[in-house]
């Protein structure tokens, strides 16, 4: 099981308060309609399903129901860094390599 | 006295309290303080049961969780609880059990040394091959024979209980590395929890007799306890064996309590313990491994350190004349305690060549004879030992020389060192590595925040254990800082000699000859086995662990492991590095099923959601159907009433007078805000922008892919204020969705959501009579179609109270959805039946809804949708708007090529040709009855059910290109290859020109309104009853706030430096995270970036003066929510103990301070727990969850005592 910081409630909760929702920073495109049927497609469906670091989204559904980015490493399972929605993804870099 | 192994003094026994036992049906005297193990032995019980394949009869090996063969049968009959480890069972009085052998189904018994000759590794593999069917009759044969014991058949009667934890430091074993650790981490004032497997602390120190500090080492370990008890912050976890380490440091244990058979007075028989540690110190120990030779699992055969814990720990001599076979110093412990109890040492074999002379002096005060590099080649005896052969070996220890001579003995103990328990670690994909010196496979690196001590390191003297459990701590990087002057107690010891690297004893025939020199004795694994299947291929110990089951039993091969990789090493030509060790995985020793299941079995086996009305509907016999967690009425039978017969009732009842369901599941999202309209705009595919206040809308949410997601009704209550519905089973997923939009793609939008399905109750009155109903209901309210048309919303007061109806219709029928705060509903519910008693009013059912909407061709999103139709293909285009103003979600993807194929699955309706037959919904649809394979699909029955009002079937499918194929025919193949005619029609059945839901004024005049007995509304909650109280000596309290108000107030999005707000004149909202302050004597809690919660009780006079809407800044809305919650208080010593039991949370004083609040789990469904006077909470939980909670909360309590 995933221990999650919420930036929100700024504490460490168990991984059941929270739902996974996806891969983070996939922006929506702006004007969709000036999309090709397979450009809109990839936005749509295509990820990056990476073995090691990932960005995804999570929301903190049983607590203050705010979404925000997690980077977690697919591999280790460790969270690596916790951010919210507006802010930058961090450069963070795998200190054990 | 009967124990006829019993030594006369000495030991941890309490000889003053005997206790009966009954062993494999005779009745035996041991000791409190024994083990089942330990009494057997010292009864003299030699065989404790016989072997998995060849049916050789075994005796106890060790003392602990190594144990291989001492496997039984716990308390016989109905509630049997099977594989458990004599060596752990403590014998209470009136035990029974059993061995846990298998039946000799084979007849292995009768062929004897023919059979295990016939019988090679991979035999039934072999053997059972070709033909194909041998397989199957042999499987059977084989499912009979193998499995150890018998699984209970009736339910468990034990309680089984959980309990969270959090700490700081978690120190894993209570033997001299863990007790020191875990003194030195107490010192410095951490959060501190201790476990240990055994009943009592202190590990090996309980079984030697070593000096601490020149005193006896149970000084130190009672000082140690009691100094650890002292401290307020550290949990001793006695008889708690950590069975797993999960990521992100939780650590699992499984606590056995009293009795460990039975349950006692309420009191659980196993806690599991979910602990979350910031560090971990592994004081693990390690556990002694046994020589393999021939015939080596003859009753007799044991580890020294078993033989060790035996004399001096249950003052237990299990033999006469012992012979000891060792590689190392540590085993001359047993013989010389052996020695000193006035028992016979027949000889020590020691298969080095230069040995301590201080161990041979010892020896020689004793006269005890040492057979210098030499080893035991094969044990003697038919039931058991009485004597064995041995011989020098050869300078490189792989052979013999000379003749071998036997010596008689009943007791042979044997090590060949010993192994470290790192499995914990290595749980976690640390990875083990051999150590040449240490002979045993150490942790190569360990996890961040753990650290080991003591004989895990492959440390062998208590100094050093000692020592490393005060080092272990300092190396903690949170503690460091801090000065840690932990003083190492002294132990005067000598240091022990380079141990020899041996596991097998050479025969003098070769091992496929040799007498079976087994390596797993659960399983039945020998060393020739291994050797065979490195013949025959395997290369890497995983593939052998499955082809020879080594190390496959439910002991894990905690013994047998590392010699096996030996064998295989030593077969392959690999060092034991290079074969290394097979995976580690939790959990280290058996779990319970009972223990993973905690009290959520039963009537607490999932969280149940109740509507208001539950009560009325249990009542009145309604069965039931299960939506998500909701609990709905299914149907309501008449006495013993068909379900075909009773929808058929309720539907005609419906559609000709007036019937009534509840409708309190359905999804409700309030949504308010400046840009609420813009909002919902945006997640509808239909236009809302010009949707007239008061006015309401069907309409569709699209999955970005423009698939259907989710339908319902949305009303405008205000300009800037709408009321979504979503369907019952979508409504958290629903509302997930809007705030991930609102939240990530349009945080600019000033929209809060708030889901209020909890708060409202709905009733929705259904039929041509329904405004009759209303109009005795609401006097007041004006129902003429004017003003009241269809698709609109009014807020009428009944009784002072604030009621919602809208006129919307899934039935197709006129139709009143009548809503009023959660607490009235039920009161509610009854006063519309009283009123339409006359009009032959009936409540129906979710089955009856579903047949009313399919006889008008109403979709329901997730039964006719499964996240791929568009709303073309659901003929439901005309809820797509036209112009492209607004960028709505799903708008892109409606415009894909794939989207207009012509061919795409459409939404049909089906009539069968017999108006009888009802068609399975799910059924395929084919153009012809074709039985080809893969026959050509045409579609697929989605709904289907018999139309009372039709008087025929009905059914609801997707067909290929369907729209366009009104008339034709199709074949509906059933799974018995038979097949149905229907012919495709349009998906409406009934009442096209909408008729039925028009409003009827003519009749007015004629129609006699009832007269109804003024009965107020009245408040309820939940509905169980309190029938386990137990107000002994209760410990929790639990009070139920019936007369509070829970208000959610609302702000604009995001921004924490926003969130301080002040209340006119009154106060500041709180912005910390988690807490609550208190305004004007209301509780204002923080429920997240710009929500809150009031909380606040009605006065004496049921009044409450404080008013929101007035004293809120202009950008703070609110919502009433009191219907959303239940509020429980709990108070007492106990509470703490019980939100332990139901949270994650962790409300240790320096975490859940006395103003905190906060939204987490309790009991798996979401609570807000917050921080009340003496340490007590008010837990809110949602409405429908109340009686679930409250089962939960009066199961939880049952230990304490507990009053309502």
């Amino acid at each position: 099981m995933l221990r999650i910081y919420c930036p929100y409630c700024e504490s460490v909760r168990d991984e059941d308060e929270f739902h996974c929702v996806g891969e983070a920073h996939i922006k929506r495109p702006e004007r969709p309609d000036e999309l090709s049927d397979q450009a809109w497609g990839e936005y749509l469906h295509f990820r990056t399903n990476p073995r090691g670091e990932h960005r995804e989204i999570w929301q903190h559904a049983v607590g203050c129901r705010q979404h925000f980015n997690v980077l977690r490493d697919t591999e280790s399972y460790e969270i690596k860094s916790v951010y919210r929605i507006n802010e930058e993804p961090p450069n963070v870099t795998d200190p054990d390599t | 006295m009967s124990q006829v192994r019993r030594l006369d003094q000495g030991g941890r026994i309490d000889r003053a309290t005997p206790l009966e036992f009954t062993f494999n049906g005779t009745s035996y005297v041991g000791f409190k303080g024994d083990t089942l193990a330990s009494a057997l032995l010292a009864n003299g019980v030699t065989e404790v049961g016989r072997s998995f394949k060849y049916y050789r009869p075994r005796g106890i090996v060790g003392a602990g969780v190594e144990e291989p063969n001492a496997i039984v049968q716990l308390e016989l009959g109905e509630t049997t609880t099977p594989i458990q480890r004599a060596t752990e069972i403590e014998l209470v009085d009136g035990l029974v059990a059993k061995s846990a052998t298998t039946k000799d189904r084979l007849g292995l018994r009768r062929l004897g040394r023919l059979a295990s000759s016939l019988m090679p590794v991979g035999f039934y593999y072999k053997t059972l091959i070709r033909p194909k069917a041998l397989w199957e009759f042999g499987e059977k044969l084989l499912r009979e024979a193998a499995g150890l014991g018998t699984l209970p058949v009736a339910r468990d009667p034990a309680i089984y209980d959980k309990y969270h934890h959090h700490c700081e430091v978690l120190v894993v074993g209570a033997g001299a590395a863990g007790l020191s650790a875990a003194l030195a981490a107490a010192r410095h004032g951490s959060r501190v929890i201790v476990a240990d497997e055994q009943a009592e602390f202190g590990g090996w120190l309980l079984s030697s007799s070593t000096l601490i500090d020149g005193g006896s080492s149970d000084v130190w370990i009672e000082e140690a306890v009691t100094s650890l008890q002292s401290h307020p912050n550290v949990v001793l976890l006695p008889r708690t064996t950590v069975f797993g380490l999960y990521d992100h440091m939780l650590v699992m244990a499984c606590e056995r309590l009293v009795g460990q058979h039975s349950s006692i007075h309420g009191l659980p028989r196993e806690r599991l313990h979910q602990i979350r540690a910031k560090h971990v110190v592994l004081a693990t120990g390690a556990l002694e491994r046994p020589l393999t030779f021939a015939n080596n699992d003859l009753p007799g055969v044991m580890l020294p350190s078993a033989l060790l814990t035996y004399l001096n720990r249950y003052a237990v001599a299990p033999g006469n004349d012992l012979v000891l076979a060792t590689t190392n110093d540590q085993a001359y412990d047993a013989a010389f305690a052996w020695h000193d109890c006035g028992k016979k040492v027949a000889a020590i074999c020691d298969s080095r060549s230069e040995l301590q002379p201080t161990l041979m002096m010892r020896c020689e005060e004793r006269s005890i004879k040492v057979l210098q590099e030499h080893t035991v080649t094969e044990a003697r005896g038919r039931k058991r030992l009485d004597g064995v052969f041995v011989a020098r070996l050869s300078s490189d220890k792989s052979s013999l020389i000379g003749k071998s001579h036997a010596i008689g003995c009943d007791l042979l103990a044997t090590s060949s060192g010993w192994n470290p328990v790192i499995h914990l670690n290595a749980q976690t994909r640390a990875m083990a590595r051999w150590d040449e010196d240490e002979v045993s496979f150490l942790l190569d690196s360990t996890s961040p925040n753990v650290v080991t001590a003591g004989a895990i390191n492959g440390s062998r003297t208590l100094a050093a254990c000692l020592r490393e459990g005060v080092t272990a701590v300092r190396q903690l990087r949170s503690l460091s800082e801090h000065e840690l002057d932990s003083p190492v107690p002294q132990v005067e010891e000598t240091n022990p000699a380079c141990a020899d690297k041996i596991f097998k004893a050479p025969h003098r025939r070769s091992d496929s000859r040799a007498p079976k020199q087994f390596v797993d004795f659960q399983l039945d694994v020998t060393a020739a086995d291994i050797q065979l299947a490195a013949c025959e291929g395997y290369r890497t110990i995983e593939h052998v662990k499955r082809y020879t089951a080594l190390g496959f039993g439910n002991d894990q091969g905690k013994l047998s492991n590392v010699n096996g990789i030996a064998v295989l090493a030593d077969s392959l030509g690999k060092s034991m590095g290079e074969v290394g060790t097979t995976v580690f995985r939790p959990p280290y020793t058996p779990v319970t099923f009972g223990a993973m299941a905690g009290r959520s079995v039963g009537a607490l086996f999932d969280a149940e959601r109740h509507t208001p009305m539950h009560k009325w509907h249990v009542e009145h016999g309604a069965e039931w159907e299960n939506v998500g967690q909701w609990k709905r009425p299914w149907y309501y039978p008449y006495g013993d009433e068909s379900m075909h017969d009773a929808v058929n009732r309720e539907v005609l009842a419906a559609r000709s007078r007036v019937g009534v369901l509840d409708a309190s599941t359905l999804g409700k999202i309030d949504v308010q805000g400046k840009d609420a309209a813009v909002f919902v705009d945006r997640v509808y595919s239909n236009m809302f922008a010009n949707l007239r206040v008061g006015r309401c809308r069907y309409g569709l949410m699209l999955r970005d892919t423009g698939m259907i997601f989710d339908d319902g009704v949305t009303a405008r209550i205000a300009e800037d204020h709408f009321l979504i519905h979503t369907t019952t089973g979508n409504a958290e997923v629903v509302l997930s969705w809007l705030e991930l939009w609102h939240q990530t793609e349009w945080p600019d939008l000033d929209v809060r959501l708030t889901s209020v399905t909890d708060h409202w109750a709905t009733a929705a009155v259904v039929g041509p009579k329904s405004r009759s109903v209303l109009r005795v209901l609401f006097p007041a309210l004006e129902l003429k179609e004017e003003c009241f048309p269809f698709m609109s919303v009014q807020s009428a007061e009944i009784e002072g109270i604030e009621a919602r109806i809208f006129r919307i219709s899934f039935s197709g029928e006129l139709s009143y959805e009548i809503n009023v705060p959660a607490q009235y509903g039920l009161s509610l519910w009854e006063k519309i039946f009283e009123i339409g008693e006359p009009y032959g009013i009936t409540p129906y059912g979710t089955e009856t809804m579903h047949v009313l909407r399919a006889e008008k061709g109403f979709i329901i999103a997730g039964q006719d949708t499964d996240g791929s139709m568009t709303p073309a293909d659901m003929d439901l285009a005309w809820c797509v708007r036209r112009n492209n103003d607004v960028d709505f979600v799903g708008r892109r993807s409606l415009a894909l090529s794939d989207y207009q194929r012509s061919n795409r699955l459409q939404f049909v309706g089906l009539e069968t040709r017999d108006p009888l037959t009802v068609l399975p919904e799910g059924a395929q649809l084919l153009n012809e009855r074709s039985k080809t394979v893969p026959a050509p699909m045409q579609g697929y029955v989605t709904s289907s059910y018999f139309s009372a009002t039709l008087g025929r079937s009905i059914a609801l499918a997707m067909v290929s290109g369907g729209h366009r194929r009104l008339g034709e025919s199709l074949q509906c193949a059933l799974h018995n290859g038979r097949f149905i005619e229907v012919k495709i029609v349009s998906s409406t059945f009934y009442d096209a020109d909408t008729a039925a839901q028009k409003v009827d004024e003519s009749s007015d005049t004629n129609d006699v309104l009832p007269q109804v007995t003024s009965r107020v509304l009245s408040r309820t909650s939940y509905h169980e009853t309190v029938e386990e109280a137990n107000r002994d000596h209760e410990s929790i309290s639990c009070e139920l706030w019936e007369d509070s108000r829970v208000v959610t107030l609302l702000g604009p999005s995001d921004s924490r430096e926003q969130t301080s707000r002040s209340l006119d004149a009154v106060g500041t909202l709180p912005s910390e995270p988690c807490t609550w302050s208190s305004i004007d004597g209301v509780k204002v809690c923080w429920l997240g970036p710009n929500r809150w919660l009031t909380l606040e009780r009605f006065g004496d006079d049921g009044t409450i003066d404080f008013d929101f809407g007035l004293s809120l800044p202009p950008d703070i809305t609110f919502v009433d929510t009191t219907g959303n919650y239940t509020v429980f208080s709990l108070t007492g010593s106990s509470a703490k103990r019980l939100l332990q039991k139901s949270c994650s949370y962790d409300f240790h004083e320096s975490v859940f301070s006395t103003n905190t609040c906060v939204l987490t789990t309790f009991a798996r469904i979401q609570a807000l727990v917050v921080s009340g006077e003496n340490d007590g909470v008010e837990l809110l939980v949602r409405r429908s969850y109340s009686d679930y909670a409250y089962r939960w909360i009066v199961d939880a309590s049952r230990e304490f005592g507990f009053a309502v």
